[in-house]
């Protein structure tokens, strides 16, 4: 099995990405129109997968395909696996997937960037269907990330405008903030459960709810799943994400991405569900989200952004089904999602092509369109009847399921199917207001002339609504194969379901079903009320994470620049200060702490002339501190420089003496040339305490580094590398002075280096002095060079 | 022997030190004109002293005859030498160049990259 499909299954998700590579030159050749051959892609990666249905629906349990390793030793690697969960969704992105490029050629018809658009939407699609495929932990989490980085391109597709870029900056800081939770989540999903597999972490029961950790994994992975998938108070990204052309928020926004958090809660169901801590947190926030999205979409005059709210709230119903962990509930979030792809995906198409032919979106100023749309309005109702429960719509069954999982005697479940029909009323009553006003009523006049849309604009929208009724007529072959397996790989074992026209059961959630469609009714005919109405606390709750986040994002942009400028002062002092601290810390503590402090010195048995020379550089090094003027300064670095020379002479270093000569006598031309410019000011102008700082600071360096050289040269020493060349260099080099030999044979690369280095400073001074015979700066030179003379007569006066 | 050396090292690397915290970059220069030398003291003793005896190699033989000082530690500094001295020249030019276009030899005064009052960024989108 596993060999049969694998190459395919790789096939079918490197395809999207190379699409996304050629989509723009296609484009260029061939006009909107190509979208009739870009859609074959899509629909070629459908038609593959349905493939997998029977098998998956027979066996039980996932297809895997080979893995590619990646990093073994942590598990890390690139796997892939079909289960009914996966399943469906992948379908659903393919399918949908296909219906979206065919209306993207419409909607973006003449737009300039239409070759880049699908090309983003390619990349989407491909990251989209690779998140549920994923069985590897890290191989999810690149995919989620790869959604989260589509989606920010795909929002801020009309990057001129700033609403534009502020949303796709939002989407991307939430649910990349999301993101970062997920990969600790999955992290501890592998401490705990032992594998980076998820089809392998399912089999092993309660590994992850028995863990210590489970309370801090399951935030976690919610911290993923809620800002995925908008639940409040995380909901404000999608509303603004509407900002993105329609086509991006009927696939992205509704149908796909956003329900990457259901996906992911609904895929660790089986393991880390069913707690008391999974049955509190989910089902408040997702009744909260429903709640507060629906009120809020009765109140939105933009079409698009009364089916925003809906889609957040019904993100927020099947977060709560899900957190139930009721077998029923669970089988009507599986039909409710599935609906609710089909249906808002064409809902959004539709009010696309609304806005495309109409030229506004805006309900007050839409009215009578149904002469003039007529295809348009007839798809709208099918999807407004499949989105408020009515039979025989597919919307019908998931209602059902819901109400019959969630009804109860105890008070969480009354509030909760109170909180479901309260939401599903305004659901109904606002899917009715998307699909009646603009129709219905008189005939507004509207910025444009409006007339049905072409066929690629009708395409997806009829399809897909005429698929919520079909799903019902071929309910067996549906539900049997399709939703029944997908329900089972929720909660982990084999369960019922039943879809067609004939599955009406006259039961108390029949009842609860004629109320809701009562209810809504209502709020469908009392819309104008609700829209003026005041709601404070449902406002706050909708609009206030909103301006949180502008807040946020300036306190974080004031925080950073205020850090940046405390640490980066600009202020060298405080960077050497530091600088030195920090060494003086790292050599002396060190020693302290592992006890590695030399021994006392013996008193050295030196020469005469050896003690003098150390004298001479040490009266060298005082002087050039208290030097004053500049001829003493030079003076006193000449004597230290000569001193160490000496040094090398006498312990048997002539080479290196010789050299240090030369420099040292160079040094001291070089920097009586630029001092006779620079004026060493008689004072160094440190007010005492930073002489107590300063010099403290340095003594603790130089004892650091004293104690580190005592330390290492009365320990061992090994002279290995050091008896090499003296053994070869005669032998295999052929000269006798080994230190000549080491540099310019054995570590001649080295040398050759130092003559980069050399040449490339000398190339550096050469370049800066260039610029000295300016004329704006000769008069500055001039007048510094007689000051400074001046000053080092003054020296030498004070010098007799 | 070596402990004395490292006293001296020490010694050196604390006035290096001292003069380069200095606001002035005449003193800063000075303090790196010494922070060399100290590094090469550093070195040289680490690789242990031996009295007056070059690692040369006498006519005729294929190894030294009694042993010598080390010769590793030699090359290496010869290399530092060569390079400090470079590097110097360069911050002393680069020192008169900064003197010359901003005024002031002074490093608290040295603002361009950094200024002080810079504003702070905008919040927008």
């Amino acid at each position: 099995m596993a060999l049969e499909f694998g190459g395919g299954l790789n096939l079918a998700l490197a395809t999207p990405f190379a699409a996304a590579v050629v989509a723009p030159y296609l484009k260029r050749l061939m006009g909107h129109n190509v979208a009739w051959l870009l859609a074959l892609m899509p629909a070629g990666i459908f038609v593959y997968l349905c493939q997998f249905i029977g098998t998956v629906a027979t066996s039980g349990h996932g297809v895997h395909i080979t893995p590619l390793e990646w990093l073994p030793q942590y598990g890390i690697q690139y796997s892939l696996f079909v289960d009914g969960l996966s399943l469906v969704f992948a379908l659903l992105i393919s399918g949908i997937g296909t219906l979206i490029i065919l209306y993207s050629g419409g909607y973006m018809k003449g737009h300039a960037d239409q070759g880049r658009f699908f090309s983003f939407m390619f990349l989407f699609m491909g990251s989209m269907i690779g998140v549920v495929l994923a069985d590897n932990l890290m191989t999810l989490f690149i995919y989620w990330e790869l959604t989260s980085i589509t989606s920010f391109l795909l929002i801020g597709f009309n990057h001129k405008e700033e609403r534009s870029r502020r949303a796709a900056l939002q989407a991307l800081i939430v649910t990349g903030g999301g993101g970062l939770a997920l990969l600790a989540g999955l992290l501890m999903m592998y401490q705990a459960g032992g594998t980076m597999e998820m089809s392998e972490l399912l089999t092993r029961g309660d590994v992850l709810r028995d863990n210590g950790h489970y309370g801090a994994m399951l935030l976690l992975i919610l911290g993923g799943a809620f800002t995925k998938s908008a639940q409040f108070p995380f909901h404000y990204w999608l509303r603004n994400a509407m900002e993105a052309p329609t086509p991006v928020s009927a696939y992205l926004h509704s149908a796909t991405m956003v329900k990457a958090g259901v996906y992911l809660l609904m895929r660790v169901h089986p393991v880390m569900g069913d707690t008391t801590l999974w049955m509190t947190i989910l089902p408040i926030f997702g009744a909260i989200t429903l709640i507060m999205g629906t009120w809020m979409s009765l109140r939105q005059t933009d079409l698009k952004l009364t089916l925003a709210y809906t889609t957040i709230a019904s993100l927020g119903l099947l977060v709560m089904l899900v957190g139930t962990s009721n077998e029923t509930a669970i089988t009507g979030a599986v039909v409710y999602l599935f609906a609710h792809a089909l249906f808002k995906g064409g809902f959004f198409m539709i009010v696309g092509t609304i806005d495309h032919e109409a030229g506004t979106r805006d309900v007050t100023r839409l009215g009578g369109l149904r002469n003039a749309m007529p295809v348009s309005f007839y798809a709208a109702v099918a999807c407004a009847l499949s989105m408020g429960g009515i039979w025989p719509f597919i919307g019908f069954i998931a209602k059902e399921e819901m109400y019959l999982g969630l009804l109860g005697t105890n008070l969480p479940a009354l509030l909760l199917t109170l909180a479901a029909v309260l939401g599903n009323a305004m659901m109904f009553g606002a899917a009715f207001v998307v699909a009646l006003k603009p129709f219905l009523g008189e005939e507004v006049h509207t910025p444009k002339h409006a007339h049905e849309g072409p066929v690629l604009l009708v395409a997806g929208p009829v399809t897909l609504a005429s698929l919520g009724l079909l799903a019902m007529l071929f309910g067996d072959f549906v539900g049997a194969e399709l939703l029944r397996p997908m329900a089972n790989a929720v909660h982990g074992h084999h369960g019922h379901l039943q879809i067609g026209i004939g599955a009406v059961h006259v039961n108390f959630a029949f009842m609860l079903s004629l109320i809701t469609i009562a209810l809504g009714v209502g709020f469908y005919f009392r819309y104008e009320a609700i829209r003026s109405t005041r709601g404070v606390l449902i406002r706050t709750l909708g609009e206030g994470p909103d301006s949180f986040f502008d807040i946020f994002i300036a306190g974080l942009v004031r925080f950073s620049a205020r850090t940046m400028r405390l640490l980066q002062s600009g202020n060298m002092e405080v960077y050497l200060a530091a600088t030195f601290a920090t060494i003086a810390l790292a050599l002396i503590v060190p020693m302290i702490v592992f006890d590695e402090l030399p021994d006392w010195p013996q008193f050295p048995d030196l020469y005469i002339y050896e003690w003098s020379t150390l004298g001479l550089a040490v009266v060298g090094l005082y002087a050039l501190i208290v030097a004053k003027t500049r001829l003493t300064a030079i003076v006193s670095l000449g004597i230290q420089g000569f001193a160490v020379a000496l040094i090398f002479l006498l312990f048997g270093a002539p080479d290196l003496s010789f050299t240090q000569f030369m420099v040292e006598t160079l040094a001291v031309v070089i920097i009586a040339l630029i001092m006779n410019r620079l004026s060493l000011k008689e004072h160094d102008k440190r007010p005492p305490q930073q002489v107590m700082v300063d010099a403290s600071l340095s003594i603790l360096v130089g004892l650091g580094f004293c104690l580190l050289l005592m330390s290492v040269t009365q320990g061992a020493f090994d002279r290995h590398l050091s008896d090499f060349f003296t053994d070869y260099s005669r032998v295999i080099a052929h000269g006798r002075n080994i230190v000549n030999v080491i540099i310019v044979d054995f570590r001649g690369f080295d040398t050759l280096g130092e003559i980069a280095v050399v040449t490339i400073t000398a190339l550096c001074v050469h370049t800066l002095t260039l610029g000295t015979g300016r004329s704006g700066l000769k008069s500055k030179f001039f007048k510094n060079k007689s000051s400074g003379f001046d000053e080092a007569t003054s020296g030498q006066k004070g010098a007799e | 022997m070596e402990g004395v050396l490292s006293i001296l090292v020490g010694i050196f690397f604390a006035v290096s030190i001292y003069l380069m915290m200095s606001r002035y970059t005449i003193r800063i220069m000075l303090g790196v004109a010494a922070l060399s030398n100290a590094v090469n003291l550093l070195i040289f003793t680490s690789g242990r002293l031996m009295r007056e005896v070059p690692p040369i190699i006498p006519e005729g033989a294929s190894v030294p005859a009694m042993p010598t000082a080390n010769p590793l530690p030699q090359a290496l500094i010869l290399t530092a030498i060569v390079i400090s001295f470079s590097f110097l020249a360069f911050l002393l030019v680069l020192a008169y160049r900064a003197y010359q276009e901003l005024g002031t030899d002074d490093i608290t005064q040295m603002r361009v990259a950094e200024p002080a009052d810079e504003d702070l960024p905008p919040v927008s989108y």
